[in-house]
């Protein structure tokens, strides 16, 4: 089947294009709201990733640099398949350097180098629905969604903190947007909530198998949901990166024993890699 | 006789797509659109890109008066992208205008509905001029206020633009464009008179 | 000293080398091909083809052979090559009606025009494992055509003339709607049920149907009739304005008859149920019918109790790729996610242990939530 076959410029047919970027247009124009796409079947499964290559597919020019980065790595086996598909099918260049990068596509972080105006990142989605987990019917949640009617949510908050006296919530964390749409930021941990606010990047969200795009254009208000007296918190590592000193980064558990000895290294490993490189001219340790 | 679309359309559609996104993205921005084919008059380079980039057999188009009066820019939407011309612009999933000045009351295009807002026109308007002055833009995509003018537009045409910001989420999206430039209006926009 | 972990791509690599020699197995035995497949596992290529949404044998047998035997991995190859095909058109609608019948029967009649023909079917086999090799046909006695007589009208059309059953109801204004250009919404149409119901995965329907069956939203079905054979494919070009015959493909039909319902202005009458399917595929087509009518509860005024009476659960859960794709996907990394819940647990229960005394031993937090932003 992959003999004799040629593909289209990022695979993705004209047709499939379009009505992609007719959507993130609209995606564009109304912030944080859950456009529906006619997802195709992609090479990989739904669940690698579908929705947020097809959106990377319809945007991708030659010109562009494109980074992948999978759990804020390059290296993970998935971030490495799909650098792959787009390197085999658009000849794009591409890079671990997010300072490089026109396009990152990613799965459940943000890189921790804050973005520049003209970048894009595009954010893998499984379930795009932030209310999905307190409502199965899409038929329901659409019209909460028509409503402004997020109440299911705030109770839940509300019972989390009766119950555990916090927000029981550690990635996902639900986000209003330009205070009127409640959206899933993908399963970021909520430590990058921050960072979606005021983005000077593009945000642009795909969910393939539920067929949905939503977008955050640059300077966009973006509020994690809370209570005054229990107001959004970020999370804070207690102790820094075991490789480059970072204080401020998301930080990876790494078990390195049989007696669970363990150490923590950045998640985004561009970011640590850059410090130890700057360290090292620098000619010292952090 | 029926003009050429794109030498490249893969190639360009992507290139005009890209635009009319970081048009939409930060809006009132003025943005170059070049490499365009030459449409059959009265439509205007950057507005047929925009049509053959984003138009086809799935988007209904309403003509405004001057392009639906030349049975070339029928045949050449229709050719090139397969869309269905549509005689109301309720029915039309793009807008095309020619005569800025008689522009359509911006409700009289499909509005989307509150379960899906996406549903509405977008509007592809042709103006005389385009210019980072003037009216005040406020909201997404913009760091801080923002200005931009364009004429010949009807004299209501930025209380109509109110009115459709009032509707959020429902409401049409706008791309204003002149012979060489595009610029985006989206309906999340808050734009007032010059002060 | 730890190393941050590299080499993905190699292990990609080395992965493939593996998956490749796996699938030949042991070398010493002859490669199975492509066409014995077609051939002697065909009803095996009748579910990829169904369910791969692409009617073609050649590449179902090609891509089951490559996911070696796993058939919804065929089917994900199917599909994912179907969505590069480029789409020309929709065919005139098939008229089963003039199906050249290989197997027919009703479970509604002794006896009805037409006959029953039971043709190839396992039903009155004794399921014995026979490790013995069949008996070889006679190589010319391959497939016998079907006799080319007069079309064998539905028994439903039987029923129709007495006013017994409801009559179909034809596509409105709007046409038909197409599931693989518009993402499904709800409440979504018969034609769109119908549409996501033969690509369904069979195993999931089987359940529901079963469970109609057994009370969770019975619908009295009678199985009217179930046909196989082959149909004329046709397409009518708009340049041309007359049918062109595209070629033959084999279809399994099947017509229930449901729990009779009448209304202030309709006398009762039997309600319908509906299944297609490509090839042969009798469990596809009689469970699709069995659900069409469940997902028709609402409609025909019945209250909704259970599962299989759901269309958003039905139709949200039954494309088998979609959830494969899901279920699996868990196998993809998630620890910065896990590391997130890991660091709010360790906080929790630390608060409940200080709550309650602080004296027992618990795991230092490796994050908190620290001062509000």
């Amino acid at each position: 089947m992959t003999g004799g076959i040629s593909y289209n410029f990022a695979y993705l047919d004209e047709q499939s294009k379009r009505s992609i970027r007719r959507a993130i247009l609209k995606a564009v124009a109304i912030p944080g709201y859950q456009v529906p796409f006619p997802s195709r079947e992609m090479p990989m499964p739904y669940g690698w990733g579908t929705g947020g290559v097809q959106v990377t597919a319809s945007i991708l020019g030659p010109h562009d640099v494109l980074k992948v980065i999978d759990q804020g790595a390059d290296d993970t086996t998935n971030a490495v398949s799909i650098r792959q598909f787009f390197a085999r099918t658009a000849g794009v260049r591409t890079t671990t350097d997010t300072g490089a990068a026109s396009i990152i596509q990613t799965r459940h972080r943000l890189p921790e180098a804050p973005l520049a105006e003209g970048q894009i990142v595009v954010y893998q989605v499984p379930i795009p629905e932030p209310l999905r987990f307190l409502e199965p019917r899409e038929s329901e949640t659409r019209q909460m969604h028509a409503l402004e009617d997020y109440g299911l949510m705030h109770v839940k908050l509300y019972e989390d903190i009766a119950r555990h006296g916090h927000i029981a919530t550690a990635y996902a964390y639900p986000v209003m947007v330009e205070d009127r749409y409640l959206m899933d930021p993908s399963p970021t941990p909520k430590f990058d909530n921050p960072k979606m606010h005021m983005s000077p990047a593009l945000q642009l969200f795909g969910a393939g198998r539920e067929q949905r795009i939503y977008a955050l254009p640059p300077y966009t208000r973006v509020v994690s949901l809370d209570f005054d007296d229990h107001p959004f918190a970020r999370t804070r590592f207690e102790k820094p990166c075991a490789l480059c000193g970072a204080r401020d980064s998301y930080l990876d558990e790494v078990i390195i024993d049989d007696a669970g000895g363990r150490m923590f290294v950045c998640s985004d490993t561009d970011y640590c890699e850059g410090r130890r490189a700057q360290a090292a001219a620098a000619g010292g340790a952090p | 006789m029926l003009q050429p679309a794109f030498d490249d359309p893969v190639r360009q559609s992507q290139a005009v797509f890209r635009l009319a996104l970081r048009a939409m993205a930060a809006p009132g921005t003025i943005v170059a659109c070049e490499g365009c084919p030459t449409p059959p008059m009265p439509l205007l380079a950057p507005a047929a890109a925009l049509a053959l980039t984003l138009c086809d057999f799935e988007t209904p188009v309403w003509l405004d008066g001057p392009l639906a009066q030349n049975p070339d820019v029928a045949s050449f939407l229709r050719f090139h992208t397969g869309a269905r011309l549509v005689p109301s612009p309720a029915q039309a999933l793009f807008g095309l205008v020619a005569d800025s000045a008689r522009l359509p009351a911006l409700a009289s295009f499909a509005q989307g509905t509150s379960d899906y807002p996406d549903r509405s026109t977008t509007l592809l308007v042709q103006v005389e001029r385009l210019e980072a002055r003037g009216w005040r833009l406020e909201g997404p995509g913009l760091r801080r206020l923002a200005r931009l003018w364009a004429a010949p537009l009807p004299a209501a045409f930025v209380a109509e633009l109110g009115a459709n910001r009032a509707q959020f989420p429902r409401g049409v999206d706008i791309f204003l464009t002149t012979y060489r430039s595009i610029a985006a209006l989206p309906r999340s926009l808050r734009v007032a008179e010059a002060a | 000293m730890y190393v941050a972990v590299k080499g993905g791509e190699a292990a990609i690599t080395a992965a493939h080398e593996l998956l490749a020699r796996e699938r030949r197995g042991d070398p010493s035995l002859p490669e199975i091909s492509a066409d014995q497949i077609r051939e002697q596992l065909a009803l095996a290529v009748n579910r990829v083809m169904c369910e791969g949404s692409l009617y073609d044998g050649d590449l179902a047998a090609q891509a089951i052979k490559q996911a070696r035997g796993d058939l919804i991995e065929a089917i994900f190859l199917l599909r994912a090559y179907r969505a590069t095909l480029p789409r020309l058109g929709y065919a005139a609608p098939v008229d089963t009606g003039a199906m050249r019948l290989r197997r027919r029967i009703s479970a509604t009649y002794k006896d009805l025009p037409g006959g029953q023909l039971l043709g190839p079917t396992f039903d009155y086999t004794h399921r014995l494992l026979d490790p013995s090799p069949p008996a070889a046909a006679p190589a010319a006695q391959r497939r016998p055509a079907a006799p080319a007589g007069e079309p064998v009208p539905q028994v439903t059309q039987l029923l129709d003339r007495e006013g017994l059953i409801e009559a179909n109801a034809g596509a409105d204004g709007d046409g038909v709607g197409d599931l693989t250009r518009t993402p499904l919404a709800f409440p979504a149409g018969r034609d769109l049920r119908l549409q996501a119901l033969a690509r369904a995965d069979e195993g999931f329907l089987l359940g529901l149907a079963y469970s109609t069956q057994r009370g969770y939203g019975r619908t009295h079905p009678f199985a009217a009739e179930i046909r196989m054979g082959e149909v004329e494919v046709e397409f009518v070009p708009e340049e041309l304005g007359f049918a062109v015959p595209l070629g033959q493909i084999t279809l399994t039909e099947c017509e229930m008859v449901n729990q009779f319902q009448g209304s202030a202005t309709q006398p009762p009458q039997f309600t319908r149920g509906y299944g297609l399917a490509f090839g042969h595929a009798e469990r596809k087509a009689m469970a699709m019918a069995l659900l069409d009518r469940a997902l028709r509860s609402e409609e025909l005024g019945q209250e909704r109790t259970a599962p299989a009476q759901d269309p958003e659960f039905v139709l949200a859960h039954c494309d088998n790729v979609q959830a494969t794709g899901f279920v699996e996907h868990l196998k993809l990394p998630h620890y910065v996610d896990f590391q997130a819940e890991l660091a709010l647990l360790r906080q929790l229960r630390a608060e409940w242990l200080a709550a309650r005394g602080g004296d027992r031993q618990a795991a230092p937090a490796s994050a908190s939530d620290g001062a509000a932003q």
